[in-house]
């Protein structure tokens, strides 16, 4: 019994069962499927990670923002600033207890640098509908290269725990049709 | 130690250590406690959660999440882990237990550790969630209780290895230790790595909430961390994994197809586990596509590879064994024939069932490097652990002790009509709770979040209706699993302080009762054709469900 000694001494030199044998090379195989897979996707898949991350500090970060909406603000939202940068360029998105500011207003098709940074505590960048998550650490900016590739109005929600007003912690992405705008 | 006072079980014939008695019992009381404590909250967070009920206020929704972490995942799981630990070692090996007055220091600061930790979360300054993640900083004897509690681990973990060592000098037991012994001392390596991952983090953190030191990188923190926290989730499978392995041993004399298989397994757990840490980080910043790669996979899945050799093992077991007694028509007369009414068998097999197809395949999906993109932090997450933690290990542990209480406390078990059902109620409960979290994460709803309607939010959004239908179903299944808890909590108590002294043996083992199966016969001839359905099905649902997860990611937009 398995809760008694082996009845067979040398238990590890007795042969396995074929059903036994049969499942651990499947159940290896699989495995193997599994694990290739991921590196395939980096190889052909559209959705990976970025790995672009680099240091920085909340006032950097801060400074970098507030020059971009500075520059290229467009309007408000309930007192929010929405940003249209130049397609391709360097967005920064940047999280704080409790809200993403600013707000986005990027066009469909095209390519951005997104930078992902907080000023103060983690907190989780939560695309809806569309469900892509990303945790956002203090300290560290972190760079996706992303394409939307959708028109319409996407929300920012906060998934990791921020404090007590952390339900109520959102942000907006616009995406415009890209016939809306000469290139 | 010549003081050591056993007495020999009527039932089978071992000799059990008293002072190992008194500290298994000291232990699983300990355990049943927090799981109440820890049950309360988690049915609070689930009626807050449900819409139409919403029943706490922010505040203490977010204090009832974080006790209710430190609760039922710390201090319910590893408190009847060191019971375990304590009856595998010295209860099955024959064997007085090592140094039995440290097991109380162990016990005294575990419980004083847990109790601390809890204080300082219901005084509601250490709102910080069960994971604490800095520079959100808890109330300094938050981490300070955590410490005592792991230190307090760590001592029972050493008694266990010194219980084996005595065992095998004082030569109590022919041979090699017994297949649950050896999957307890499975469990308890990964538990010293775990612990010390803990001390190593845990005690700067401490330090930092004194004011001694100025900073603590917050993704260093995670990875440290999660090598206690994901770690510590290995634990409970092996733990659970053993207690699969004991149960059908005691209902049905089943041995191990083979030990060398079995325990084989055991060892890729102890070899890959501790990789895991990587699956709670595939979404940060900082780290290389291959380092996640590698780490998340268990290097090549080798430790997925153990939990599913261990799916075919076990039910492997108990049909080889019950077709020997003679239930061998057909594919499933084995299974149908099965003490279906015995809530440790009830229990036993539906962990094994709901740990593979719910936490099992939800896990390997989530902790695909990419896939996790559109996981991570959502309702998924909890929806899979609920699936292994809950449905997994708690459900196997409510199992064993339905035969713990006759062996260990000697009782015979109170309300049997309400313990036959037990195991169904919360089971069905838990399945819910985890299937509705897991739809209501896909549909992305975030994890830890009050008001899935934002109400008081500055800028408009709302989750798509079918989250609220999720939400409120994971309500229902909150409120069965937690009557099933219930149930489980008023049959141990009223058993062990109330329930009849058993007299002379106790009626354990399946209807038929013969003795041990010696053997299956050769490799060649073991017949297991229910059990290879079984594992089919299964092998097609991973499959599956696995590549629909790739076809979700492909529909997101295209980053890199």
């Amino acid at each position: 019994m398995a809760i008694s000694p082996p009845t067979e001494r040398l238990w590890w030199k007795s042969p396995i069962h074929r059903p036994e044998l049969i499942w651990i090379i499947v159940a290896f195989l699989w495995g193997l499927v599994m694990f290739f897979m991921m590196i395939w996707w980096h190889a052909t898949g559209e959705q990976n990670l970025a790995t672009e991350s680099y240091r920085t500090t909340p006032n950097a970060y801060f400074a970098r923002t507030e020059a971009m909406v500075q520059q290229y603000k467009v309007r408000d939202i309930n007192g929010v600033p929405v940003v249209r940068p130049p397609v391709g360029s360097d967005v920064y998105l940047m999280g704080r207890m409790w809200l993403w500011y600013p707000a986005l207003e990027l066009v469909k098709d095209q390519t951005y640098r997104l930078h992902l940074s907080s000023l103060d505590l983690q907190h989780g960048f939560s695309l809806q509908p569309i469900n892509i998550n990303v945790q956002v650490h203090p300290g560290y900016e972190h760079v996706l290269t992303i394409t939307p590739d959708q028109a319409g109005e996407f929300s920012i929600v906060c998934n990791e725990y921020c404090g007590l007003g952390h339900h109520t912690m959102l942000g907006k992405i616009f995406v415009t049709e890209s016939s809306g705008v000469a290139p | 130690m010549s003081d050591t006072t056993f007495r020999t079980c009527p039932t089978t014939g071992l000799k059990v250590d008293l002072d190992a008695q008194k500290l298994i019992k000291a232990n699983a009381v300990a355990a049943v406690i927090f799981l109440a404590l820890g049950g309360l909250f988690g049915l609070s967070v689930a009626l807050t959660r449900w819409p139409a009920v919403h029943l706490l206020p922010a505040d203490w929704f977010y204090l009832a999440l974080t006790a209710h972490g430190l609760d039922v995942l710390l201090l319910w799981i590893i408190f009847f882990e060191i019971a375990v630990l304590y009856f595998a070692s010295s209860t099955l090996l024959n064997c007085r237990l090592a140094a039995p007055k440290l097991g109380w220091v162990a016990f005294g600061l575990m419980l004083g550790g847990g109790l601390i930790t809890n204080v300082s979360v219901l005084q509601g300054q250490s709102t910080v969630m069960f994971t604490s993640y800095p520079p959100m900083m808890a109330a300094q004897h938050f981490y300070l209780g955590l410490i005592l509690f792991a230190v307090g681990a760590l001592i029972a973990c050493g008694i266990f290895f010194g219980t084996l060592v005595i065992a095998r000098e004082e030569r109590t037991y022919e041979g090699s230790i017994p297949l649950v012994t050896f999957g307890a001392l499975t469990a308890a390596i990964i538990a010293v790595f775990t612990l010390a991952s803990g001390a190593v983090i845990l005690i700067p953190t401490w330090l930092w909430s004194l004011g001694l030191i100025s900073h603590i990188d917050p993704l260093m923190y995670k990875l440290v961390w999660w090598a206690m926290g994901h770690s510590s989730q290995q634990i409970n499978v092996s733990a659970h994994v053993s207690v699969w392995y004991a149960v059908a041993a005691m209902l049905f004399g089943a041995r191990p197809l083979s030990e060398k298989v079995s325990r084989g397994a055991f060892l890729m757990y102890i070899l890959f586990l501790q990789l895991a840490s990587a699956h709670h980080l595939l979404v940060e910043p900082g780290l290389s596509s291959e380092w996640k790669v590698f780490n998340t996979s268990y290097a090549m899945y080798l430790a997925v590879l153990g939990s599913m050799i261990h799916g075919l093992t076990v039910p492997g077991s108990i049909e080889a064994a019950q077709r020997k007694r003679g239930f061998d028509k057909g594919f499933f007369e084995w299974l149908r024939k099965a003490p279906w009414g015995n809530p440790a068998f009830s229990g036993m097999f539906l962990s094994l069932v709901m740990f593979g197809f719910l936490g099992g395949i939800s896990g390997v999906v989530m902790g695909t490097e990419q896939i996790n993109i559109i996981m991570h932090n959502t309702l998924y997450v909890p929806g899979h652990f609920h699936g292994t933690v809950v449905a997994g290990t708690t459900l196997a542990f409510m199992a064993i002790t339905y035969l713990l209480i006759p062996l260990i406390f000697q009782r015979e078990i109170r309300f049997p009509g309400l313990a036959k059902w037990q195991p169904y109620l919360f089971g069905l409960g838990v399945a819910g709770i985890s299937l509705f979290m897991m739809g209501a994460g896909t549909l992305g709803v975030s994890r830890r979040h009050w008001d899935i309607t934002f109400a008081d939010a500055p800028l408009d959004f709302s989750y798509p209706e079918a989250a609220f239908l999720m939400l409120a179903l994971n309500g229902i299944s909150a409120i069965a699993a937690a009557l099933g808890g219930l149930f489980y909590i008023v049959v141990v108590v009223a058993s062990v302080f109330f329930g009849r002294k058993v007299e002379g043996k106790v009626a354990i083992a399946a209807p038929s009762g013969k003795a041990v199966v010696a053997t299956y016969g050769s490799s060649e001839s073991l017949r297991i054709p229910g059990t290879i359905m079984l594992v089919g099905v299964f092998f097609i649902a991973f499959v599956l469900y696995y590549f629909v997860n790739w076809k979700y990611l492909s529909d997101i937009w295209p980053m890199r």
